[in-house]
């Protein structure tokens, strides 16, 4: 006769075996080492520090490691893990105008104080193949030529240029309240922008490229200009309470967009550019411009434009942006559910029945 | 007291900090002061991934005690791989009991179903739910079910029903089928079969139902009133089968229907293993006599 089905547990350390087995793969090739994905991975070691809102390199690089590679499992790892971790201390707002900047372009001008900064980028690269990469010859790259080190001097935002001029709206806070935490307290709607841009920080690369790519194409067009794009190294900064005074603690590489809108003006507000921000940690330019389109986006309502289309829609974009949540939920379609689909079952079998009995009805009288 | 398993050293006693769980307990205590009202939580992000059982284990993590024994329970059965896992996390990082033993349980973490044996007033059960919102299918905008809800406005619910009623002639909303707790609150029961609705029903224990995803909990206090909806002229029914359970023979419970061959033959168990366990000894032990 039919057991039903037994064995959960061994299947399970089973499959966690098969699973670290398969992470090995070929034993007789070395194993991959924290350092050289912490060197080499770099950029998905920033994505995973961005969405799981950890600034980590080994931790991240960890994660990659024991995913597989696989970028949202181990922004997954990672964010599980930062939610155990005690808070010691919040840190002053970072300013990247004290960047010690590697790469700081303006599309809205030729040039401007502090100079425009190619850094590393994959921007002007051909796509080919570089067959001389697959040859692992361990020679290391020619030494480039570095821009002036410009530490301890400051560059202004192109924003801030603007400013000067009174032609974009002023950024501060709109109230004196604390700025929202959503790690300690659960979004809810209307969201405000503290709370809207630390959701998209952590949110999912792809679902905000796809949003920031749809406002292009006519969903809730927004006419973006990329006012600046800056990456490089900021000073993080604490007022311990016993000193009364900031101490630096250290820096992190962040990636920072500001998005330049033109904006007709509206009842609520006069012509004037308008402002889309982004940042993320490590080099995640893509990140940063989709964010800041979204962001941008997601202000319609405060300006008083017509709310058309999904990237304008704060409870559609916000409560589906993080891929932690949304990777979980697809996939427990894969736990079993034979329970409810027994009950869909007998519900299916008699509405077929009572539709039979009908017809036959039917037929019967013509 | 700290879990021994080594990586998970450093943790503190179930998995989270005592702060998260006095902030998980206070939204409890709301739950149960305001039958069937959803209460926003913060959610920890859980090792485990979301949609699989965060928020149920989240409030089981900020009750359980080192005296509790665990059960936990996945379509009615302690051996489905989810229930296996969850009830290792907590015997790993909380040290606690566990059994398979509905009798025996303090606490009972639970997803689709209600055990079969009638739960006591010394037990607690621990809902999973998915999407805590009965209203989100007929309004996906959570300001505006939060406010239907502020509201009592509850008409394209039963609009909903009606029309099921209308096209199909029967209700047919077979599981997360929608009840009203204590007279005020639709609730959503989280996607049990509507054959347990019922024993929701002024039940002893006490009823909390965490979604770690959507941040919210809700719970039905001890002999609470539980209606699931219905209409005078189409009242409320559940499940029935012209089966008996292949196992134990219980014409009562609710029937898993197992395939056997690809020639048509079908089987039905019990869902609540437990439950068929209990009766497939008592029936040995009768014939051994």
């Amino acid at each position: 006769m039919y057991v039903a089905v037994k064995g959960g547990e061994r299947a399970i350390d089973n499959a966690h075996r098969l699973l670290d087995h398969e992470r090995r793969g070929d034993a007789a090739v070395p194993e991959l080492s924290l350092a050289q994905i912490k060197e080499q991975m770099t950029l998905a070691v920033d994505r995973v520090m961005t969405e799981g809102s950890l600034y980590d390199r080994d931790l991240a690089a960890l994660a990659i490691k024991q995913a597989r590679g696989d970028l949202m499992e181990a922004i997954f790892l990672l964010r599980a893990y930062r939610t155990t971790l005690p808070r010691l201390a919040v840190s002053e707002p970072i300013d990247t105008a004290r960047m010690t900047v590697r790469r700081r372009i303006s599309a809205t001008y030729k040039d401007l104080p502090g100079g425009q900064v190619l850094g590393p980028t994959f921007d002007y690269t051909h796509r080919l193949l570089d067959f001389r990469l697959a040859a692992e010859t361990d020679a290391p790259p020619p030494e480039p030529e570095r821009a002036e080190a410009r530490q301890d001097e400051t560059v202004p935002r192109v924003t801030d240029l603007l400013n000067h001029e009174g032609l974009i709206e002023h950024e501060r806070p709109a109230d004196a309240a604390p700025v929202g935490d959503i790690t300690r307290e659960p979004l809810s709607f209307p969201a405000g922008r503290d709370v809207r841009l630390q959701t998209l920080a952590r949110g999912d690369e792809g679902w905000l490229l796809g949003l920031a790519y749809s406002t292009q194409r006519g969903y809730g067009r927004t006419h973006p200009f990329a006012g600046e794009i800056r990456m490089g190294e900021v000073a993080v900064e604490i007022v311990p309470e016993e000193l009364g005074f900031a101490i630096d603690i250290g820096e992190v590489t962040v990636t920072e967009c500001q998005m330049i809108n033109q904006f007709k003006g509206s009842k609520a507000a006069p012509p004037q550019f308008t402002r889309g921000y982004g940042l993320t940690f490590g080099h995640g330019e893509r990140k940063a411009m989709a964010m800041a389109l979204v962001d941008r986006s997601l202000r319609a309502e405060d300006l008083g434009e017509d709310l058309v289309a999904p990237a304008q829609d704060q409870e559609f974009v916000l409560s589906h942006c993080d891929n932690v949540e949304a990777s979980g939920f697809v996939q427990h379609l894969k736990l079993p559910h034979y329970v409810d689909f027994q009950g869909e079952l007998v519900t299916v079998r008699t509405l077929r029945k009572d539709h039979d009995k009908r017809q036959e009805a039917a037929d019967a009288a013509e | 007291m700290r879990p021994s398993d080594d990586t998970l050293a450093g943790y503190n006693f179930a998995y989270l900090d005592e702060q998260t769980k006095r902030m998980i307990r206070r939204a409890i205590l709301k739950a149960v002061a305001i039958p069937g009202y959803q209460v926003p939580f913060a959610g920890r992000e859980m090792p485990l991934p979301y949609g699989w059982g965060t928020g149920g284990i989240q409030v089981t993590a900020s009750i359980i005690g080192p005296d509790d024994t665990l059960k936990v329970i996945d379509q009615g059965a302690d051996d489905t791989t989810n229930a296996v896992s969850i009830r290792r996390f907590f015997a790993t990082v909380a040290d606690v009991a566990t059994t398979e033993k509905t009798t025996e349980a303090t606490v009972i973490q639970t997803r689709h179903r209600i055990p079969e044996k009638p739960l006591t007033e010394d037990q607690i059960l621990v809902y999973q739910v998915p999407i805590p919102e009965p209203l989100r299918w007929m309004e996906a905008r959570e300001t505006e079910t939060r406010k239907m809800h502020a509201l009592e406005d509850y008409g394209v619910m039963h609009v909903k029903l009606y029309e099921d009623i209308a096209h199909l002639g029967r209700i047919a909303t077979s599981y997360d089928y929608p009840v009203k707790v204590n007279g005020r609150y639709v609730m959503a029961p989280s996607p049990i079969p509507k054959f347990d609705n019922p024993k929701m029903d002024r039940m002893p224990a006490l009823q909390l139902f965490g979604a770690g995803r959507e941040k919210r909990i809700y719970a039905v206090p001890p002999y609470t009133r539980v209606d699931s909806l219905d209409f005078e002229d189409h009242p409320f029914e559940v499940q029935t089968w012209d089966h008996a359970c292949a196992l134990c023979g219980s014409t009562e419970s609710y029937l898993d229907e197992v395939v056997i061959d690809d020639q048509g033959g079908r089987m039905y168990v019990c869902s609540d293993t437990d439950f068929c366990g209990d009766r497939q000894a008592a029936q040995a032990q009768e014939a051994a006599e």
